[in-house]
């Protein structure tokens, strides 16, 4: 059975131009519960890879450069 | 290489004591076991990582459960649980976390962990249950596993985070001889042998779907996906009274506690869409869940959390608990929504079912050492049968699990295993990569967890409950069959899917043995609508024999401390009656 990707807007946003990903920081990454947060292949910037996320804050909390926003996810909010 | 690249290969270390799950109580497991003898090599594996892992992630606003002298007595206490428990509570384990607590609210303090001082220097206890007063704040609750942290690291506790165990290994005997894990971003597989095994592995809290749809939206965190209630049933460990659902009141959609423990010492209360109250008292217990879902349904819900009468400077107090520990984006959802605590009540529901001992009384069955009925395997916290225990049952009950499996694997030796079972379970984990095509995990998550909300969630019904096991069953054989898993990522939600099966089976099984209603909502069945005290005055113990699910009555140990005739009913009286 072929699959097909399923769109879907991800509470947490990583702001680029704060994230000091590219200089071997992977903060965020490590902390998440979840583990969603991956850093890009292309942007070497973090981002959050799979939307399955408790909402629960330590990606923002422990960034050092105040990169990472977590918003409420759509469906509850 | 990349982050979740499947790496197939498989090691194998060894320990004296290996604690699954670095949330509450694995860490203080972890200490104590290593402070009792400091020359042993613990491991404490943790799924994500220990800084952040667990139901306490972002810290806790306060102690539900703190039995300090002065305020409560371990008596009293005891009463206060088995009453709220409808009297099927083994005393002896409650009892002894009520007299130990103290000592470890002292210790933690010592950590760093502030709780609510008065004027005079004394804890500043306020009283939400029904007799005793136990609820002690954290003003700096969100400090917890950052201090936690540092004692693990000052005891040389070995950590390895990203590492799912998937099932334990025994000797022929029936000893434990340790675990079997797989590393969540490269599939890679490790086995670890250990002299005794602790697991701390957190509630069962993906097993219904919440309202929202949100897959994990859970109250529990979401990581806690009834791993270790499903390893425990595998290795022939026996679990309590799983019909005893977890089922709490939350805010609606936001699904985190509101929380009545922090606003009610204040003035807060339940009240319905007429703003009038209709329970006595606002600690969780089944009733109080039975009158909650009653109210909803009658035409006078919603049901609000009420606090908009307080002052203004009381209602900043609570926000800023509220807004800063445990669920931090409590404040961002009221504020997307533009509630404000001042103007508008908080819209209250109910959650979706879990397992959990935390807040209900469904776990992996243990006495008062912590010990399960498998030799060498011990459970504490959210997972292991203590009643109500919550963040401080979590600590004390660790060390009390960390303390007695270090002396038990200093009087014993590696118990041998067959390589057979490892290879076994080698192709059980790696199975949903080594196909080409099917069904991924997370359709098959959506669909076990929907069949669970139609079917098993109270009021539970004899024949929803068959016609909910044969779907389940089906929805069985699509994982076992044609699930596939593209990376190491999808793995990790494979494998916790197949611990989400088990639960809802464990679910369906202890809920249709047990014939009679208890505990309020938690086990309310419609063809048994009666408490039946002849026959059901008893424990339910779950486990695996010959391969099959069974259920059998274990009696209720004699109490420590006698409740009388006229307390025993105190829980029972919940809804507040209309005056005249």
């Amino acid at each position: 059975m072929p699959l097909a990707s399923y769109q879907t807007s991800v509470p947490v946003v990583v702001d680029d131009a704060k994230c000091i990903a590219d200089k071997g920081c992977t903060v965020c990454v490590d902390v998440c519960p979840l583990d969603v947060l991956r850093i890009s292949d292309m942007t070497n910037k973090a981002y959050m890879a799979y939307d399955e996320c408790w909402y629960c804050m330590p990606c923002e909390a422990d960034c050092p450069t105040g990169a990472v926003t977590v918003n409420i996810p759509y469906l509850l909010r | 290489m990349a982050l979740d690249q499947i790496v197939d290969g498989l090691s194998e270390v060894s320990c004296d004591v290996l604690v699954i799950g670095g949330g509450t109580a694995g860490p203080m497991a972890a200490l104590k076991a290593k402070l009792k003898n400091p020359k042993a090599n613990v491991v404490l594996l943790e799924k994500a990582n220990v800084k952040r892992s667990g139901a306490i992630s972002m810290g806790m606003d306060g102690l539900n459960n703190a039995v300090i002298p002065g305020y409560a007595t371990p008596e009293q206490y005891t009463k206060e649980i088995t009453i709220a428990n409808d009297g099927i509570v083994d005393q002896k384990a409650v009892y002894k976390y009520a007299q130990n607590c103290y000592k470890i609210i002292e210790e933690l303090d010592s950590f760093g962990i502030r709780f609510l001082k008065n004027e005079n220097g004394d804890y500043a206890v306020k009283k939400v249950h029904h007799i005793g007063t136990y609820v002690l704040p954290m003003p700096n609750g969100e400090t917890v596993k950052k201090a936690l942290y540092r004692q693990l690291r000052r005891a040389r506790i070995l950590i390895s985070n990203r590492y799912m165990a998937t099932r334990l290994v025994k000797s022929g005997d029936g000893r434990i001889a340790g675990a079997i894990s797989v590393n969540t971003r490269t599939a890679e597989m490790l086995v670890i042998k250990a002299k005794a095994v602790i697991l701390c592995m957190g509630a069962a809290g993906r097993l219904g779907l919440p309202t929202s749809g949100y897959m994990f939206g859970t109250y529990e965190n979401a990581a806690n996906s009834g791993d270790g209630y499903a390893m425990a049933y595998h290795a022939g460990a026996a679990l309590a009274n799983l019909e005893c659902f977890q089922i709490n009141p939350l805010i609606k959609d936001y699904n985190g506690p509101a929380c009545a423990y922090v606003a009610g010492p204040f003035g807060a209360y339940t009240a319905n869409n007429e703003g009038s109250r209709f329970i006595e008292c606002d600690y969780w217990s089944g009733q109080m869940m039975l009158e909650f879902y009653n109210e909803l349904l009658s035409g006078k819900g919603p049901v609000f959390l009420q606090l908009k009468h307080l002052h203004p400077d009381t209602i900043s107090e609570i926000e800023s608990t509220l807004h800063k520990v445990e669920r931090p984006t409590r404040g961002l959802f009221q504020q997307g929504r533009g509630v404000d605590y001042r103007s508008e009540s908080i819209e209250m529901h109910i959650s979706e079912i879990g397992f959990c001992s935390g807040h209900s009384a469904s776990g992996v069955f243990v006495d008062d050492n912590a010990r399960t009925t498998v030799p060498g395997l011990y459970a504490a916290g959210d997972m292991a049968s203590v009643p109500h225990n919550y963040m401080l049952g979590a600590f004390t009950n660790g060390s009390v699990a960390g303390i007695d499996a270090m002396e038990f694997a200093d009087s014993h030796d590696f118990a041998e295993f067959d390589a057979a079972d490892v290879a076994m379970e080698r192709d059980r984990v790696m199975a949903p990569t080594k196909r080409e095509d099917g069904i991924p995990p997370n359709q098959i998550e959506y669909k076990t967890r929907r069949l669970v909300n139609d079917y098993l969630q109270p009021p539970k019904v004899t024949r929803k409950y068959e016609l909910g096991m044969r779907r389940l069953a089906e929805a069985r054989e699509d994982m076992q069959e044609r699930m596939i898993a593209r990376n190491a990522h999808e793995l990790l939600r494979a494998l916790e899917v197949q611990s989400i099966m088990d639960c809802a089976d464990m679910a369906a099984h202890a809920s249709l043995y047990r014939e009679e209603s208890r505990w309020g909502l938690y086990h309310w069945r419609t063809d048994f609508p009666e408490k039946d005290n002849e026959n059901w005055f008893c424990h339910t113990l779950l486990s695996k024999q010959d391969g099959k699910m069974t259920s059998e009555k274990r009696a209720v140990e004699p109490y420590v401390v006698p409740i009388a005739d006229d307390e025993k009913d105190l829980y029972d009286k919940q809804r507040i009656r209309a005056s005249a």
